[in-house]
C-alpha cells in the first residue's frame, strides 16, 4: 500500500483545478471550484442545467478566461499546440447543413496535427477511414452530414475525436439524443480508449447509467459539491445538495437509501 | 462589341466573383446582413480617409474603409455582449449611425468634388472605362479593373491559404478554438475582406447592389452542392452569369447596368431555387408527389393482401366499395386503382380487384418493413 501510494504521488493528475472562479459580467458561473481528474479515469461531470458544466470544460482548454484560480493539464498550463486534449463539442453547436461530408468532418480532427496552412494528406485520409471503421460508419464516408441520424452524427464526432489522438478527451454530452444501441456502442468505444490509457471526461445527464458507465464523478452546481469514485459520491445527501429540493426523481439510484415501507 | 463594352463586362464579372467568394462564408455563417452593414458603414471610413489625404485615388481610402468595416463588426459585437439586444437589432443600430455620419460629412464638406451620395449608393460602372491607368504614357486599361483585380487576387489568396481554417471556424467554432485556430481573429480577417471588397466594388456597383452580388450567388450555390470548394466555384460561376446576363439586360432595356446586374442575380437565384436538382422546389414537389402516390398504392396493396390472407368476403375487394373500405373519396380511389393497375401491382377481373404476383411481393415487403 505504501509503495503504491508513493508511486501514485509521482504521477501527475491529468487535470488539476484549484480555486477556479469563472464569471460572466461579475455573475459567477463557476465558484471556487477545486477539481482533480486522475489519469486513465472515466469521469462524469453531473449537475443541473446552468451548473457550469460546459464552462468547466471550456476553462480546462483555456477557452474561457477565469476570474480567479488556475487550471493545470499534466501539471502545466494548457496550450492548444500541445494537443493533449481532444474535444467533442455538443452535437447541437455545429451547423449540420454545412456543405461537407462525413470524411471531411473526421479530417477536421486532424487539423490540430497539421497546423496552419497545411492540407490533409493521403495518410490523414487513411487515418480518418480507420477511425470511421472503428465507429462503424465506413458506408457513409461520402454522405452529406445533414442526411445522418442523430446517432450517426455522434459517431462521426467520435471518429473525429479518435483521430485527434490525445491523452485526454473532453466530451460535452456525447449521449444526448442517441438511441440505446448507439449509446451502447459509444460506451464500448470509450472503454477501449480508457484501456489504452486515455483519460475521459464527459458532461453527462443520465443518473441512471452513471454508475454503470463511469468510475469517477464530479457533482457540480456552480460550486464543486462532491468529487470521487462514483460508488462513494453518489449518495442521496450529495444529490440533494446538487439538485436542490427536486430529488424525488433520484430515488433508487443510490446505494445508501433506507429500504422503504 | 466595342472595347468599352468589353471592359465593362470584364469589370462586372470580376466584381461579381470578388464579391461572391467572401459572400459564401457570410451565407454559411448566417451573417448575410453583415454585408449590408459593412458596405454602408465603410462610407464613413472613405470620407474620413479622404479628409486626411485630399486625394480620391489614394489607396488609403481602402484602408480607411477596411478599418471602418472592422469598427462596425466590433461595435456590433460590443452591443451583443451587453446581452440587452440581439444581433439583428445591434446590426440595425450600428450601420445606419456610421453611414449617416458619413453622409452628413459628405454633403457638408465635400460639395465641390466627385464623391456624391448617388455614386456611393449605385456606383457607375458605365463610366469606369473613362478613368484609365496611364503609366509613362502607356494606357494600361481602366483603373478600376486594376483595383478590382488586385482585390480579387487578395480574396483568392486569403481563401486558398486559410481554406481549411475558415472551413473549421465556420462549421465548428468550438473545435477551431480548442485546436488553437483563433476563430475570432479569422472572423475579423474575413470581415476585413468583406470591407475591402465592398469598397472596391463601390465604384462599379455601389454599396446597395454589392450586397446582392455577395449574397445571391452563394445562396444559389448552397442549393447546388454539398462541398465547400464547389460552393465557392459555383458561386463565382453564378456571379459571372449574373454580371453578363445583367449587362445584356441593361443593354436591351437601356437601363442602369448595376441595377440590372443585381436584378439578374435575383433571377438566377430564383431559377436555382426552383430547378435545383435535389433541393429545388420542383425536385421536392416531384419527390413528395411520388412518395404520396407510392404510399397510396402500397396501402391499397397491403389491404388486398390482408383480405386475401384472411379469406375475407369478396366485398372487401370490389372496386365500387373500395373507397368505403379505405375511407378515401371516390375520385382519389379510382386514381390510385388506375395507377396501381398501370404499375402492374393489381389487376381487375370484372368488378373485383386482386394482387398480381409483383403486387403481392411488394405488399409483403411493405409489411415486413413495418
Amino acid at each position: 500500500m505504501g509503495a503504491a501510494k508513493g508511486k501514485k504521488e509521482t504521477i501527475k493528475p491529468a487535470i488539476e483545478i484549484t480555486d477556479l472562479t469563472v464569471a460572466y459580467h461579475e455573475k459567477p458561473v463557476l465558484w471556487d471550484v477545486d477539481f482533480e481528474a486522475p489519469q486513465d479515469c472515466m469521469l462524469a461531470i453531473v449537475g443541473p442545467n446552468g451548473a457550469g458544466k460546459s464552462t468547466l470544460i471550456k476553462s480546462i482548454m483555456g477557452l474561457v478566461k477565469p476570474a480567479a484560480g488556475r487550471v493545470l493539464v499534466f501539471g502545466k498550463t494548457y496550450r492548444p499546440e500541445s494537443r493533449l486534449i481532444g474535444y467533442v463539442p455538443q452535437r447541437g453547436t455545429v451547423d449540420w447543413d454545412f456543405p461537407t461530408n462525413v470524411l471531411d468532418v473526421v479530417l477536421m480532427g486532424r487539423y490540430g496535427h497539421l497546423g496552419w496552412f497545411k492540407r490533409p494528406t493521403d495518410k490523414d485520409r487513411r487515418l480518418a477511414l480507420e477511425c470511421l471503421d472503428k465507429v462503424g460508419m465506413t458506408d457513409f464516408i461520402n454522405r452529406q452530414i445533414s442526411q445522418l441520424s442523430g446517432g450517426q452524427q455522434q459517431r462521426v464526432f467520435l471518429a473525429r475525436a479518435f483521430i485527434q489522438d490525445a491523452p485526454i478527451y473532453l466530451m460535452d454530452e456525447p449521449f444526448a439524443g442517441v438511441d440505446a444501441t448507439t449509446e451502447r456502442s459509444i460506451i464500448t468505444l470509450l472503454r477501449e480508449l480508457q484501456d489504452r490509457g486515455k483519460t475521459i471526461i464527459c458532461v453527462h445527464h443520465d443518473l441512471q447509467t452513471l454508475k454503470e458507465y463511469f468510475d469517477h464523478v464530479l457533482l457540480l452546481n456552480v460550486r464543486a459539491l462532491a468529487l470521487g469514485k462514483v460508488s462513494d459520491v453518489l449518495t442521496q445527501e450529495n444529490l440533494k445538495r446538487t439538485y436542490g429540493g427536486r430529488t424525488a426523481f433520484l430515488a433508487g439510484m443510490t446505494e445508501d437509501e433506507e429500504p422503504r415501507g | 462589341m466595342s472595347t468599352h463594352q468589353f471592359e465593362i463586362l470584364l469589370l462586372a464579372s470580376m466584381t461579381a466573383v470578388t464579391c461572391a467568394l467572401p459572400g459564401v462564408f457570410l451565407v454559411l455563417r448566417r451573417v448575410a446582413l453583415m454585408s449590408d452593414a459593412i458596405s454602408h458603414a465603410i462610407l464613413l471610413g472613405i470620407v474620413l480617409a479622404f479628409f486626411w489625404t485630399k486625394n480620391l485615388a489614394s489607396p488609403l481610402l481602402i484602408v480607411g474603409a477596411a478599418v471602418m468595416g472592422i469598427v462596425t463588426v466590433a461595435l456590433t459585437e460590443l452591443i451583443i455582449q451587453t446581452r440587452k439586444l440581439k444581433k439583428d437589432a445591434a446590426i440595425g443600430l450600428v450601420f445606419p449611425f456610421l453611414f449617416s455620419i458619413g453622409v452628413i460629412l459628405l454633403n457638408r464638406f465635400t460639395g465641390d468634388i466627385h464623391l456624391d451620395a448617388d455614386c456611393v449608393l449605385f456606383g457607375e460602372i458605365a463610366f469606369a472605362p473613362f478613368n484609365r491607368l496611364v503609366i509613362d504614357g502607356v494606357d494600361l486599361g481602366p483603373q478600376s479593373l486594376w483595383t478590382t483585380g488586385a482585390i480579387l487576387v487578395l480574396n483568392l489568396v486569403f481563401i486558398t491559404l486559410f481554406f481549411k481554417e475558415l472551413k473549421l471556424a465556420t462549421f465548428d467554432p468550438g473545435l477551431a478554438a480548442a485546436l488553437g485556430f483563433m476563430p475570432v481573429a479569422l472572423n475579423y480577417g474575413l470581415m476585413s475582406l468583406v470591407s475591402i471588397t465592398a469598397v472596391a466594388s463601390f465604384e462599379s456597383v455601389g454599396s446597395i447592389l454589392v450586397v446582392a452580388l455577395m449574397i445571391a450567388p452563394p445562396a444559389g450555390a448552397y442549393l447546388l452542392t454539398d462541398r465547400l470548394h464547389w460552393m465557392l466555384a459555383i458561386s463565382a460561376g453564378l456571379g459571372i452569369i449574373s454580371a453578363v446576363g445583367g449587362y445584356l439586360m441593361a443593354y436591351l432595356l437601356d437601363a442602369s447596368i448595376a441595377g440590372s446586374m443585381a436584378t439578374f442575380a435575383g433571377i438566377v437565384f430564383l431559377f436555382v431555387f426552383v430547378f435545383a436538382p435535389e433541393r429545388g422546389l420542383l425536385a421536392r414537389f416531384i419527390v413528395r408527389r411520388w412518395t404520396k402516390w407510392n404510399f397510396a398504392s402500397d396501402t391499397l396493396a397491403v389491404h388486398l393482401l390482408n383480405s386475401e390472407m384472411a379469406h375475407a368476403e369478396d366485398t372487401e375487394r370490389i372496386v365500387s366499395h373500395m373507397n368505403e373500405h379505405m375511407l378515401w373519396d371516390t375520385q382519389y380511389t379510382s386514381e390510385v386503382i388506375a395507377q396501381s393497375i398501370q404499375d402492374g401491382l393489381i389487376r381487375k377481373t370484372g368488378d373485383k380487384l386482386s394482387l398480381t404476383p409483383l403486387g403481392r411481393e411488394k405488399a409483403k415487403e411493405s409489411i415486413s418493413k413495418k
